[in-house]
């Protein structure tokens, strides 16, 4: 496991990733990846125990995880290149042709590490809940962790899982909510309120946590491993995780305009600047 | 076999035969698992809760989650079997199946029961009759209609053998059983029920005994059928299909499903490419079903043994030109 001098190093690096495949391909999403960066790092640097090679689907007695926000693919892809799942140069593929590295992520053409098909929003709690359940029939002490947008929560059939899951005592399950307040037309509290949403899982039986500072990795850390420790005893766990969308890239910051936009050739520049090269070496 | 040795002594639903295959599977089958919406008995999924409490989840009324769960019970290595209707199985969610089943080549089982007009007094919302064409048209989705609970039962237990998703399809009413007990199921095979040299009747699900009865009557008026039970959809018996018709040079395919895009459709597909020949659909013209009894619906969307005969006759005209 990583310290957080070196697990900093390669947030950075991340976030040049996500800009730089959006801006080679000129499309995909840069504000959701920008503001979940941490997590993604704090998870797959020092919290998850898994196996990148060879990769298995069942992932049997390793910690899986799902992303049920598919569109936030260019982080998740620069994390687990970055994790060995696979090589780094191959970022360069990005929703391109004959690319495994989809504009939103699949299985179907064999990329490690992904191991559903997510972009048509509101899925991925059920499929996390589905994946805790096989762990338990299998008395697989590991845990599930699922990310979904807070937009996402809109979609009816995400109530429908995070019923199901409080109803069936999955508590090997670690939700964790993107809750940056945007989504692709405007902030979710104009789009649709998503009201009181610490009351609303609570109320649907689940064990509550809220992360205020969800881009600082070391909290982000800390919160994961305090939901883990609060598995185990009846509920499911959420994070409710404060971000700001675009988080790194200042025009990007706090706006749903990036959630779904590429950089032109000068926003580009003034984004690289911003991001400076670290050690680790872009793809 | 010949034809008046086709015959059936009793009744049981298509659905009594997957509960049946279930419990038995159940058995064989550590990583078996069942869910449901709400619709447990009604899919006859209790004998198997009963049997195996641990292995069974009710996900409550709402399909779009089970077909997530399902998903990522498939992930981890089970072999999970949803069961509700066949209008939630498929049209309700068909982005959850497209997406997290399909598309992501998940080993789950859409078990789907009441389809068709055959389910009767609860009338056109309940009653699909798109389904096989929603199902067919997903990339890899392996598409079942078995003919009568021996079959729904062994198709049921051998689909766990297959890896990747599979719809299987099957009904409501009590129906003629008349293929044998502890038959074996092969996917894609389709099954020659009895030779003839005139036209060749392509049915599948509970039309199969229909077009058998309607065979029987046209022998008697001189008229020779072979009868070819489709029990499997896709992938289609493309070389039983090729080698009857390239003998009688005459098609009727009966199906309890819409004209557009069922089992016709797919035969069609076929010939059109291969062995272009005459051809009559038996199926709904483009309706909604009703509330009714099943035998009077059957009869109302143009689905029973009279539509058959009459299908036979003019393919007979038009093949003597
Ligand atoms: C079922 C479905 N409907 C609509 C969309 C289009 N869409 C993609 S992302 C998005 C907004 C999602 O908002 P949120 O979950 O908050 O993600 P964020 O914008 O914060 O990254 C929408 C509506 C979709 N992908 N899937
Ligand atoms: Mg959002």
């Amino acid at each position: 496991m990583a310290d957080i001098s070196q697990l900093k190093e390669l947030a950075a690096q991340v976030r040049r990733d996500i800009v730089r495949m959006v801006y080679n391909c000129q499309s995909g999403h840069p504000g959701g990846s920008l503001g979940c960066t941490e997590f993604f790092v704090a998870l797959y640097g020092n919290v998850l125990k898994h196996k990148p090679k060879p990769f298995k689907m069942e992932g049997k007695g390793q910690d899986v995880f799902f992303l049920s926000n598919g569109h936030i693919s260019p982080v998740w892809y620069s994390v687990l290149a970055r994790s060995g799942y696979f090589e780094v140069k191959e970022l360069n593929t990005f929703r391109k042709i004959n690319s495994r590295l989809q504009g939103h992520p699949a299985t179907h053409e064999g990329l490690p590490g992904v191991r559903i098909a997510s972009g048509s929003l509101g899925q991925g709690i059920s499929v996390a809940i589905g994946a805790a359940l096989a762990k338990r029939l299998d008395q697989d002490k590991r845990w599930v962790f699922c990310l979904t947008g807070d937009g996402e929560l809109e979609e009816g059939q995400c109530w429908e899982a995070i019923m199901a899951a409080a109803h069936h005592k999955v508590d090997n399950l670690v939700v964790t909510v993107d809750w940056n307040g945007q989504q692709i037309d405007g902030p979710t509290e104009q789009v649709m309120s998503l009201g009181n949403l610490p009351a609303k899982w609570k109320a649907f039986g689940w064990d509550v946590l809220i992360l205020e500072e969800g881009n600082n990795l070391e909290a982000v850390i800390a919160m994961l491993k305090r939901a883990k420790r609060r598995t185990g005893k009846g509920k499911p766990v959420v994070i409710l995780m404060k971000t700001q969308m675009g988080h790194g890239v200042d025009f990007m910051v706090g706006t749903h305009k990036w959630h779904g936009k590429a950089p032109n050739a000068e926003q580009f520049e003034l984004a690289m600047k911003q991001l400076p090269e670290t050690s680790l070496g872009d793809y | 076999m010949k034809l008046d040795e086709i015959t059936s002594t009793a009744s049981r639903a298509t659905r009594e035969g997957f509960g049946a295959g279930l419990l038995e599977l159940g058995r064989q089958n550590p990583n078996v698992v069942g869910l449901t919406a709400d619709l447990m008995e009604s899919l006859q999924m209790h004998h198997f809760q009963a049997a195996f409490p641990e292995r069974f989840f009710q996900v409550g009324i709402a399909e779009a989650n089970m077909m997530g769960i399902a998903a990522g019970l498939a992930t981890g290595g089970k072999i999970p079997y949803t069961g509700t209707f066949a209008n939630f199985s498929t049209g309700r969610v068909y982005d959850q199946i497209r997406q997290s089943i399909a598309y992501s080549h998940k080993n789950v089982k859409i078990c789907a029961s009441h389809a068709g007009v055959t389910l009767g007094e609860d009338g056109a919302t309940h009653q699909i009759l798109e389904d096989i064409g929603m199902m067919r048209m997903l990339p890899g989705m392996v598409v079942l209609n078995p003919c009568d609970f021996n079959q729904t039962k062994a198709a049921t237990i051998a689909i766990a053998e297959y890896h990747g998703p599979v719809y299987l399809r099957f009904g409501r009413p009590a129906w003629p059983i008349f293929t044998p007990e502890n038959q074996k199921f092969r996917i894609g095979k389709a099954l020659h029920l009895t030779s003839g040299k005139d036209v060749t009747i392509f049915a599948t699900g509970h039309l199969v005994w229909t077009s058998i009865e309607a065979a029987k009557e046209l022998a008697a008026q001189g008229i020779s059928c072979e009868v070819i039970n489709i029990h499997t959809i896709k992938p289609l018996d493309e070389e039983a299909i090729l080698d009857s018709v390239s003998k009688t040079r005459a098609v009727v395919v009966a199906e309890e499903h819409q004209r557009n895009g069922g089992l016709g459709d797919a035969i069609a597909n076929l010939l059109v490419h291969q062995l272009p020949v005459p051809m009559e659909y038996v199926g709904v013209k483009d309706a909604f079903g009703e509330s009714g009894k099943p035998t009077e619906l059957l009869d109302k969307f143009g689905l029973g043994k009279k539509d058959v005969l009459w299908a036979v006759k003019d393919v007979l005209d038009r093949k003597r030109g």
